[in-house]
């Protein structure tokens, strides 16, 4: 029970309160490229939601069981069994304890993402075409979307467990699906005011953002 | 294109924030205060023009069916690279920037001057567009630091130039960075006269 309530106070910090767009400016560049158009707002949302979901806790689980200070030592046991076997002295005694490889951090987060988002493509493309159909197109776009990236790197700093990461994954997915259709929506009514030659398109834009933003400011009074 | 040109466009005219709409997530984030910007100008000019170089001499052996995964390739190692060089002697800084170095890997200016520029363009002519987009995003970074921290914290690089009761808490937050944005890109468009349909 008490787990629970961690997990929705987790999820509510992180779709209002420190909202990954708002709060942390990440995945702006999509978000100011899509949120012309609500549809294709909420297909990117949901693909948004989905591939955090994933990559999130995948990452968490390279991290912890490869990556970090002393995380091999699990290879240890199966590979000294293996060299007793042949008889290798030098892999018999092997030690991970101080193999530390954290600095491949970054590349081995990205290329997860850039293979998950591939794997994902190819999968629901087989299993479900209509599916597909609604996410398709987003789904290459969101490899080089800093809200991915930026999500596994949140996680890896704040130190979270592995459930932990499965909540904070999916509803920082959720904080962007709610700030892009919201965006969308306003920028819709938007579209016949009259707006200052410069101001057109992206500067009315950022400029809105600013107002969403500081409604989401609003939450930060809630204490968890 | 002129090599003179090649570098001056992205300053200006072309700014690769107000004109092409990239990598504007870090633009937001790390302009709090000025010395942060500085060094953050520093790292992703570093980046974007080591990456068009690499990529420009690599381009003939790049398959293009793989070559996003390539350039992420490259792209990450960079910036491997600078994070720890950061880390190692700018420590306060590095903390204070986070997670925004990391993300220069993600970011669409990197990214998209490597597929855009330097897969078509020789190695000389893409070390330039590098340069030239690197310092035109710091010049944008650099001005809307200028005012945040002026507002915000009214000191500029650390030196107190307005008195403490005029701060403005709301410049240190998100909502300032978006709207000081927003008009300097007013401004720039207006200068430019560009109009977006």
């Amino acid at each position: 029970m008490e787990l629970l309530i961690h997990y929705i106070s987790l999820a509510t910090k992180s779709i209002f309160i420190e909202n990954i767009l708002l709060a942390y400016f990440l995945g702006m560049c999509s978000f100011l490229a899509i949120s012309k158009n609500v549809e294709a707002s909420k297909g990117i949302g949901k693909a948004v939601i989905f591939v955090n979901g994933i990559t999130v806790p995948l990452n968490w689980v390279i991290k912890t069981f490869l990556l970090d200070e002393g995380a091999l030592v699990w290879l240890e046991k199966p590979l000294q069994w293996f060299g007793m076997k042949l008889s290798i002295p030098m892999i018999s005694q092997i030690s991970f304890l101080n193999v530390n490889l954290s600095f491949l951090t970054l590349i081995c987060f990205i290329s997860t993402i850039a293979a998950l988002v591939q794997f994902v493509e190819m999968f629901i493309d087989k299993f479900s075409p209509s599916l597909y159909n609604s996410l398709g197109i987003f789904l290459p776009l969101i490899t080089v979307n800093c809200s991915i990236l930026g999500a596994s790197i949140f996680m890896d700093e704040r130190g979270y467990t592995f459930g932990e990461s499965v909540v904070f994954g999916a509803s920082s997915g959720v904080g962007f699906y709610l700030a892009i259709v919201c965006m969308a929506a306003i920028r819709f009514k938007l579209r016949y005011s009259n707006i200052p030659d410069g101001l057109k398109g992206l500067g009315i834009t950022m400029i809105l953002t600013g107002l969403l933003s500081m409604a989401y400011l609003s939450f930060s009074g809630i204490q968890l | 294109m002129t090599t003179k040109k090649t570098f001056i466009d992205p300053l200006i005219d072309n700014n690769p924030i107000t004109r092409q709409v990239l990598g504007i997530c870090s633009a937001l984030a790390v302009t709090v205060k000025v010395e942060q910007a500085i060094v953050m100008t520093f790292a992703l000019t570093f980046v974007v023009t080591m990456s068009n170089l690499i990529v420009s001499i690599l381009r003939k052996y790049i398959p293009s069916s793989i070559r996003i995964i390539v350039q992420l390739i490259i792209i990450s190692t960079l910036v491997t690279l600078i994070d720890k060089i950061l880390e190692a002697y700018m420590y306060d800084i590095s903390k204070e920037l986070s997670v925004f170095i990391a993300l220069i890997v993600t970011n669409c200016i990197v990214m998209g001057r490597a597929d855009a520029f330097a897969m078509q363009n020789n190695p000389k002519a893409s070390l330039l567009d590098g340069l030239g987009n690197g310092l035109g995003y710091g010049s944008i970074l650099i001005i809307v630091a200028f005012f945040r921290e002026i507002l915000g914290f009214g000191t500029f690089l650390n030196i107190r130039i307005l008195p403490e009761f005029l701060n403005n808490g709301l410049m240190i937050l998100a909502p300032g960075a978006f709207i000081i944005l927003g008009l300097i890109i007013w401004a720039q468009r207006t200068l430019t006269s560009f109009v977006e349909d």
